[in-house]
């Protein structure tokens, strides 16, 4: 009575899920290499090979200028976002939140604009405080919001925090109404990577930090994820802890807003589909996470220039398209289970 | 070694609990009985430091806990509670190591390694050690879930309801398992229960709480007796006993309820 008998055990197929396995961390770096490979190709110009190897003339300021800023911007607004879709995940416990759909982008947008129209001298420097400081107490709110609601509907969530999106984007257009220039913030805002160029754009390796300090707090937002009980009786700090998570995501999302605008799905698509294959251990999964959306974007950036070429087509609008189909999938296979 | 003193817990004007004193016995099983709503869970939680009790306190081996710091606090009491909202998809393996992060903090060494494989050992559950825990049936989960406390290495457990839901087989798989951290490796488990046969049959002691107040307090030979339970539950019981130990028969009653 004390032994479970050979017969109850279900016969489970051995998930060497848990751990990555080689062949696949190295079809991901294959994979990644070539989106990266792809990415420096790219593009109106013609790269001229003799001129690489040459490191002079055009191409090469081509290479330097722009393209090579282009790219590092692409990797870690996609690092960046992938992880704090999958930190607010673990804080809210709802797969399907990421700062999309947690109010998190439009907060940041309307930091921006606050800090456009009250102090415009400042710059960039000023519009990331803004936008970390809106970003910042938005999420403090919406994860209160969160723990008050007692019947916690897996879909419910989602839709509780594009609720409040909505209105946090109605307060930025009415204010841009006001302030005249409503028209110009729907083009600055959509996530676009064509003004990434040297001199514009370095704030974003803020986000390499970030990921780092994400990675070494890695196994406490696992924790997090199993919910305040559990991790504090197991000895976590759940609030600080919590805090630290949404400051994390804050200052990524107000980073990547003012370089290259709201880019969405990006923290929702890869999460789930790792999750999906490799579990929801972030020791183990988060560097895949952060390599997805790097990939993720990556792919996301050259369609958009490959599309209408020579022109683009902004990153905003292909990683909607290609995260949101990818994702629709996701839901109707879930269900099929 | 856990011991409550004078303890309360007040929901806005609601009491659930009221002045409650009781110490419960190093190395023994002591299950916590009652009604719904006499109170049962909110002690077990106001123990686990899960909740803030309104007025009294609690002191482990002597000292008040609220010095404690919740780090150090995990170290010397594990808590398992109903896991029905866990949605983390973690394999079995994963999750039992979990158990080590009051120590480890996420850095698991070669001891660390050795509790979780003994944890694992110790129910049985190695076959189960990759399967993810949403794949698995709900006896076995909890099984795993047992088994991450387990891994806390904690002397004190406190369990609430750990057989709900479960088939009468792992309801006996876990009871034993219970009965052996006590005898074997001398943890004082603390459990919140509803079935009376499983309290009666493997537990050293009993507490019995009813709208708030303890009822009764003592050794399971002495409180599991007809009138005693005919207080408790105001239902008319019959104790049958036998060498394999007894049945409080409560499912007929002789006359109306």
């Amino acid at each position: 009575m004390n032994t479970p008998s050979q017969s109850e055990k279900q016969p489970i197929k051995a998930a060497d899920g848990s751990q990555i396995s080689g062949a696949t961390r190295m079809r991901m770096a294959c994979l990644f290499v070539a989106l990266c490979v792809g990415s420096l190709l790219v593009g109106a110009r013609q790269m001229e090979w003799s001129q690489v190897v040459l490191l002079s003339g055009d191409t090469w300021l081509t290479l330097t200028a722009s393209r090579l800023p282009r790219m590092a911007a692409l990797i870690l607004t996609g690092v960046g976002l992938a992880v704090c879709g999958v930190i607010l995940q673990h804080i809210v416990r709802n797969r399907f939140v990421e700062p999309g759909t947690s109010g998190g982008l439009d907060a940041a947008k309307l930091g921006v604009l606050v800090s456009l129209t009250l102090m415009p001298a400042m710059g960039k420097f000023s519009q990331m405080l803004f936008a970390l400081g809106f970003c910042f107490v938005t999420s403090l709110l919406y994860v209160a919001v969160i723990r008050r609601i007692q019947f916690r509907n897996t879909a419910l969530v989602p839709v509780i925090g594009l609720m409040y999106g909505s209105v946090l984007s109605a307060v930025a257009e009415f204010y841009a109404y006001q302030q005249n220039i409503l028209q110009s913030m729907q083009g600055w805002l959509m996530g676009d990577f064509s003004r990434v160029v040297q001199g514009q754009y370095e704030v974003i390796y803020l986000i390499l930090p970030i990921a780092v300090l994400a990675y070494l707090y890695a196994h406490r937002f696992t924790v997090l994820g199993m919910g305040e009980d559990m991790a504090t009786s197991l000895g976590l700090g759940y609030a600080a802890t919590a805090t630290l998570g949404l400051l994390l995501v804050a200052i990524t999302v107000s980073v990547t807003v003012i370089t290259v605008g709201a880019i969405y799905f990006v923290g929702l698509v890869v999460p789930n589909l790792v999750v999906l294959h490799y579990g929801d251990n972030l020791k183990h999964t988060l560097p895949l996470v952060a390599v997805g959306g790097a990939a993720l974007l990556l792919a996301c950036d050259i369609v958009g220039r490959l599309l209408i070429f020579p022109f683009e087509v902004p990153i905003g609008l292909t990683a909607g398209f290609i995260g949101g189909a990818i994702f629709l999938v996701l839901i109707l296979r879930g269900e099929k289970q | 070694m856990i011991t409550v003193q004078n303890l309360s817990k007040a929901y806005g004007t609601k009491t659930v609990l009221s002045a409650v004193s009781a110490g419960f016995p190093p190395g023994c099983v002591t299950s916590v009985i009652g009604p719904n709503g006499a109170g049962k869970s909110t002690l077990l939680m106001l123990m686990a430091r899960l909740s803030e009790p309104s007025s009294g306190d609690i002191f482990f081996d002597g000292k008040p806990v609220k010095g404690i710091p919740t780090s150090e606090y995990a170290k010397r009491v594990a808590t398992l509670r109903q896991s029905s909202d866990f949605n983390m998809r973690l394999t079995v393996g994963e999750l039992v190591a979990f158990g080590r992060f009051p120590y480890s903090r996420g850095v698991i060494n070669d001891n660390d390694r050795r509790v979780i494989d003994e944890s694992i050992e110790f129910l049985s559950l190695e076959p189960l050690r990759n399967a993810y825990i949403d794949e698995i049936s709900g006896g076995q989960r909890q099984m795993a879930f047992l088994a991450m406390t387990i891994a806390q290495q904690t002397p004190v457990l406190l369990l609430d309801e750990p057989l709900n839901n479960l088939d009468m087989k792992h309801a006996v798989q876990i009871m034993h398992a219970l009965r052996r951290l006590c005898d074997e490796q001398g943890r004082t488990v603390v459990l919140v229960i509803h079935d009376i046969n499983f309290a009666a049959n493997y537990s050293d002691h009993i507490l019995a709480l009813k709208g708030g107040q303890i009822r009764f307090n003592g050794p399971s030979g002495e409180t599991i007796t007809e009138a005693l339970l005919h207080d408790l539950y105001d239902l008319d019981f019959e104790i049958l006993s036998s060498e394999r130990g007894c049945v409080c028969d409560y499912f007929t009653p002789r006359s109306g309820v």
